[in-house]
């Protein structure tokens, strides 16, 4: 009966994912029928290739996609190899969840807030270290090479790489490694980095690759930090399809195309820097060396995850303190006066796209979830385990959202199927359901199988053994699960601003929506409405189960 | 009471073409059929045939008949065979009374006055609204055959029942155990790597090689 | 007030209407102008879509302001679709036309001015004419002021009503700036000799297409090409003098003219740090409104360039496909009245300068709009005598389109 769950799953996933792409591909040489495209030509490339600065464009578009993931892993390996076990690991395995939880684009003013000249960093320093009375001249955020976006994009996909590598790290079972590789002379560090990195690596390689595309092709981003002459190839896609004059959705489309063959272009440069990795691993290996560079990867390893954190917490500092300050010339550190103004005046904006936000939130993670929960339990009653092409799952993370969308709003359109909630919410349930099945699965999988094998010798039903068994026993994971989704939901843009057809506005759409046209103290009310949606999400998931158990003892070791 | 008797008619367990065991054999009322044998040998999954469970991989033939009728076709809810593991397995989100209610048919007409009942027998009245996670190992063994008695099964599997309990312990559950099951009438087959479970039971002994 | 209805009348009507939706649901709605009171009813229980720019607060709070009120005086529920850009909404009307949507578009009323108008009236998308038989039109008094009657030089012809006008003032710090440059050409002098305090939102951020086209009049001493229709030969003769001067200018700008901020609010937001000391805006109330607020020190002062700046009107305009004209008339004629007016010009709101005839209100309705009392940092009446015309609408997104070619990625 629940044959369908496994098979849907993957049907709703690919088709819109694989069609939207295909549909993309038609308008960038020439058919669109609608706009009175009929005939295959190639003038839209012909359009791109002279537009200015799209050289640049790609450029920037690599650079983020390449270096973020490299820099992003080799802190998480480097922090892995030189803290696991320590103190600093278990506050980090605590925080990991919530500041994955951080949406982008929040994340991404708070940033801007906090290094841009007239940003809290500089008016700490001022005017007594630095002797500046005015903010400084420099170009900082939105720089011409997209360094501060990178930053950005590094600082938010340290936590995705660290949750998905402590996630893998236990099948290897890292402490046994270690100590072994250490009883032949290897200090901790390097014995990690020898025996267990290039184990874990296999392991986490489709996140990886998910960050690709990501750093790659991130519009919400790239708007916020990345630079403006000219932005990066997402951006400028984005606006060719919203411009005003409708032919240039052939631009949009052949641009589409172009950002799905940077991204993959990106990709490709990675596996080459695999393979180099590999060649210099083996020979590092084959070295035999137990020691050297220990300091060095010991020290950058504890030493940059507390910098991630800092920035982070910086970060929501911030947009905390912008978020209530009055008048605040530079260069005081802190605001003249503090005020709820900048709420009261904005609660009647906020209460549509917040209702709005809950409601696409609610409504795409639940359906996930139900699904998940069907796909999970055929598997289990079937016996076939892992039978869902893991890649599969990965799809909607792998194809950069521009190019999809853009076919599926385009099928969409022609419908008439177009701005209405449930459209809107289909297109979040893209992006949720492989976060809720990956963050479900494995405790899922793991739950022990004799404890609805004790309830069928009992003579309950599969049914009655889901609902009265596996779904209580499971109940803190899916809550986490649920949070996890609601907050993937929470921190959609392009899916809202493009299926929503501008009509159907949540927190995030409005939040980047005002990020060219808004004073730094509204956006910063958007920006801690649109994080704090998530956190009460994980505040939640996290007090419920131990109300509701705080009298069962056992539930405390239930995985 | 019931007078159940359980039958292995050639049953067959292989793994990837490899012949893992072969059963013929017959169990009469409150008689405990003993199969031993090293891990790995398939005992385990011999009880996992019996009750319902074995996994897709393993190819197994074979009846299974309890008082004649076969009960392979029927799904593990429907095959009224219980089931003892290792671990007592108490479902720890209910309490005492729940997990035993979990149990008891649907149907059945006084729910709590045969919890209390049997709750008395065990010598654990009055522990109806206790929470799982507090009680000794002993007791949550005692709770574990409870609930499988209170789930009026037509035979039961014993997988390795005794081996967490310390030695004293043991000795004392078994003879609860097998008092118990031979009260009832019920046919039981015992895996297990202890002789003296063994001896304990008092039936007949297959040995499994490897 | 409501009047009395027959019982066979408003079935009668039901009938009618269930038989024009089944009919041709491109005419379901009739309208009939003359008889406003009857448009009102028929207006009741209307959702509006009002698509408006989105990027000031004020704006935004204003027309909550008026959402409340449609809501309870005349039953119209008034979304405000917060857009970033008005071409979005040309282009989303271009659409429906292209997928056959002509009776059921998502856009009842939009704000709009210069080439979205014309780009909408010359493609025939516009719904009207209408905007004349508004009961408050009468309060613009367009015999009086003819720019209540055009657009960018393009006759409005009853296709859109008057909303608010709109007049470019710069505004500076008198922290950091004694003596404000008083045209284009000395705005480059002082650039030149104080770098990094200047810059204009990047076009096309209507602002800095504003400054472009300001640029321009000033540079061709008003050359009367600018108020035709583009073609390429005037507008290479005319641009090239402007891309001269945006040349020289663009290395002292903040960022040495490596970055410009996206919009008018980014623009005040640099002066609020103290990062830029001359800016401008596009609400005459701008640097008065932002003093009060705490967003611009105390020490801003506005004033108007000796040559005058560009000036022109905001207008409603209703598209061809909107599915509730009746309620975007009625928005569009209380937005209109006096006491919306009054509202939307009082500093404490929006700010705005009022687009209806205050001197030919009676003297107790004149007092609702001298809520503006004189303030340092707003400039001064005679000023904002000193106004530009609007060049013909097709010279922004030609320079628009030029300025992106040259300076987009440089």
């Amino acid at each position: 009966m629940l044959r369908w769950a496994s098979h849907s799953l993957l049907i709703l996933l690919a088709v819109p994912i694989l069609l939207g792409t295909l549909i993309a591909i038609l308008p960038a040489f020439g058919y669109f029928p609608t706009l009175g495209g009929t005939e295959f030509s190639l003038d839209a490339w012909r359009e791109l290739v002279q537009v200015p600065g799209i050289k640049r464009s790609i450029q920037i578009s690599l650079l983020s996609g390449v270096l973020t993931p490299l820099i992003a892993l080799a802190l998480v390996f480097l922090y892995l190899a030189s803290a696991s076990g320590s103190k600093l690991d278990n506050w980090m395995r605590r925080l990991v969840s919530p500041l994955l939880s951080f949406p982008h684009a929040a994340a991404a003013f708070g940033l801007a807030f906090l290094i841009a000249p007239s940003g809290l960093l500089s008016r700490l320093i001022s005017p007594g270290l630095s002797g500046w009375e005015r903010p400084p001249d420099l170009l900082i955020v939105n720089d011409t090479w997209g360094l501060t976006l990178l930053f950005g994009l590094v600082v938010k996909e340290v936590p995705f790489l660290l949750l998905m590598s402590l996630a893998a790290l236990p099948q290897l079972q890292p402490s046994k490694h270690v100590e072994l590789a250490r009883s032949l002379g290897y200090r901790p560090t390097i014995g990690w980095l020898k025996v267990i990195a290039p184990n874990l690596y296999p392991l986490i390689r489709l996140p990886v690759a998910a960050v690709i595309v990501f750093a790659s092709a991130t519009v919400d981003v790239a708007l916020i930090l990345g630079p403006t002459l000219p932005p990066t190839l997402s951006v400028r896609v984005l606006a060719w399809f919203n411009d005003a004059d409708l032919n240039f959705r052939f631009l949009a489309a052949a641009g589409a195309i172009l950002q799905l063959g940077t991204s993959l272009l990106a990709i490709t440069i990675w596996l080459c820097l695999e393979k180099l990795c590999a060649v210099l691993w083996r020979f590092w290996v084959a070295t035999g060396d137990r020691g050297t560079g220990e300091r060095l990867v010991f020290f950058s390893g504890r030493g940059a995850m507390p910098i991630v954190l800092l920035v982070i917490t910086g970060s929501l500092v911030a947009l905390l303190v912008n978020a209530f300050a009055g008048p605040w010339r530079y260069p005081s550190v802190l605001p003249a006066s503090w005020t709820f103004l900048h709420w009261t005046n904005n609660f009647q904006n906020l209460l549509t796209p917040l209702l709005n936000t809950l409601l696409i939130s609610v409504g795409s993670t639940l359906s996930a979830l139900v699904l998940v929960l069907a796909t999970l339990e055929s598997e289990r009653q079937s016996g076939k385990l892992r039978a869902t092409a893991m890649w599969l799952l990965y799809l909607p993370l792998l194809v950069p959202q521009i190019v999809f969308l853009f076919g599926f709003i385009v099928l969409t359109e022609s419908m008439r199927w177009q701005g209405t909630m449930s459209l809107v919410i289909f297109g979040h349930f893209l992006f949720v359901l492989p976060y809720v099945f990956l963050s479900l699965s494995e405790a899922y999988r793991q739950l022990d199988p004799r404890w609805s094998q004790v309830a069928s010798t009992l003579g309950s039903s599969p049914f009655k053994s889901f609902w009265r068994i596996r779904i209580p026993l499971l109940l803190a994971p899916c809550l986490t699960a649920i949070a996890i989704g609601m907050a993937i939901s929470i921190s959609l843009f392009l899916p809202t601003q493009l299926l929503g057809a501008g009509r159907i506005t949540t927190i995030t759409s409005e939040a980047v929506a005002l990020s060219s046209g808004a004073s730094r103290n509204l956006i910063a009310v958007w920006a801690v409405v649109q994080l704090s949606l998530p956190m009460l999400g994980f505040l939640a998931a996290l007090t419920v189960p131990r109300l509701l158990w705080r009298n069962r003892t056992g539930m405390r070791e239930i995985r | 009471m019931s007078e159940s008797k359980l039958e292995l008619d050639k049953v067959s367990i292989a793994l990837n073409g490899k012949q893992l065991l072969t059963v013929d054999s017959s169990v009469g009322p409150g008689e405990v059929l003993t199969i031993m044998g090293p891990s790995g040998s398939g005992k385990s999954s011999l009880l996992a045939y019996i009750a319902g469970f074995l996994a897709p991989v393993f190819e197994a033939s074979g009846g299974v008949f309890v008082n004649g009728d076969d009960i392979t076709p029927l799904p593990a809810e429907r095959r009224r065979v219980g089931l003892l593991f290792q671990d007592p397995l108490l479902f720890p989100h209910l309490s005492i009374a729940g997990n035993l209610r979990f149990a008891i048919d649907d149907r059945s007409a006084d729910k709590a006055s045969l919890i209390r009942q049997g709750l008395d027998e065990v010598g654990l009245g009055g522990f109806e609204e206790r929470d799982p996670g507090t009680l000794s190992g002993g007791q949550e063994s005692r709770i574990a055959l409870l609930r499988l008695l209170l789930s009026s099964p037509n035979a039961v599997l014993l997988d390795e029942p005794f081996s967490k309990l310390d030695s004293q312990l043991r000795a004392e559950m078994r003879t609860l155990v097998f008092s118990k099951l031979r009260a009832s009438g019920l046919p039981s087959i015992l895996v297990t790597h202890d002789q003296a479970d063994a001896d304990s039971a008092g039936g007949e002994i297959i040995t499994l090689e490897q | 007030m409501e009047a009395p209805e027959t019982h066979s009348f408003s079935i009668r009507f039901v009938l009618l209407g269930i038989l024009l939706q089944l009919t041709s649901p491109a005419t379901a709605q009739s309208i009939d102008l003359s008889d406003w009171q009857s448009l009102e009813r028929q207006a009741r229980g209307e959702t509006v879509y009002f698509n408006a720019w989105g990027g000031e607060p004020r704006t935004n709070n204003y027309l909550a302001w008026v959402s409340e009120l449609m809501l309870e005086r005349y039953d119209i529920t008034l979304q405000h679709v917060k857009i970033s850009d008005t071409a979005e909404a040309v282009s989303k009307v271009v659409a429906q036309r292209q997928a056959g949507n002509d009776d059921n578009g998502s856009i009842d009323l939009l704000w709009i001015n210069g080439e979205n108008f014309a780009a909408l009236k010359e493609n025939d998308l516009l719904y009207g004419p209408w905007a004349e038989s508004l009961p408050n039109f009468k309060l613009v008094n367009a015999d009086r002021f003819p720019e209540m009657l055009e657009d960018f030089t393009v006759p409005t012809q009853g296709f859109e009503s008057p909303w608010t006008r709109a007049q470019l003032v710069f505004y500076y710090d008198s922290q950091w700036l004694a003596e404000p440059p008083q045209d284009i050409r000395q705005i480059l002098e002082w650039s030149i000799a104080n770098p990094g305090e200047f810059t204009y939102p990047r076009p096309p951020a209507f602002l800095g297409s504003t400054l472009l086209k300001q640029a321009l009049i000033e540079l061709s001493d008003r050359d009367p090409a600018l108020y035709a229709p583009v073609s390429s030969a005037e507008f290479e003769r005319l641009a090239q003098v402007l891309w001269e001067y945006l040349d020289a200018l663009h290395p002292s700008l903040l960022r040495s003219g490596r970055y410009f901020p996206a919009s008018a609010i980014d623009l005040r937001r640099l002066m609020g740090d103290g990062e830029i000391s001359l800016a401008f805006a596009f609400n005459p109330n701008e640097a008065l409104l932002s003093v009060r607020s705490g967003e611009l020190p105390p020490s801003v002062r506005s004033y108007v360039l000796r040559n005058g700046t560009i000036s022109n009107v905001s207008f409603l305009a209703i598209p061809y496909n909107a599915s509730q004209k009746a309620g975007a008339m009625v928005t569009a004629n209380f937005l209109l009245s006096i006491e919306a007016q009054a509202r939307a010009s009082d500093p404490d709101h929006m700010g705005s300068t009022p687009a209806i005839s205050i001197s030919d209100l009676d003297s107790n309705a004149r007092r609702s709009f001298e809520t503006i009392t004189r303030d340092l940092a707003a400039p001064s009446a005679e000023d904002l005598d000193r106004k530009l015309q609007e060049p013909h609408p097709s010279w922004t997104p030609a320079l628009e389109r030029a300025w992106i070619q040259r300076y987009s990625a440089r």
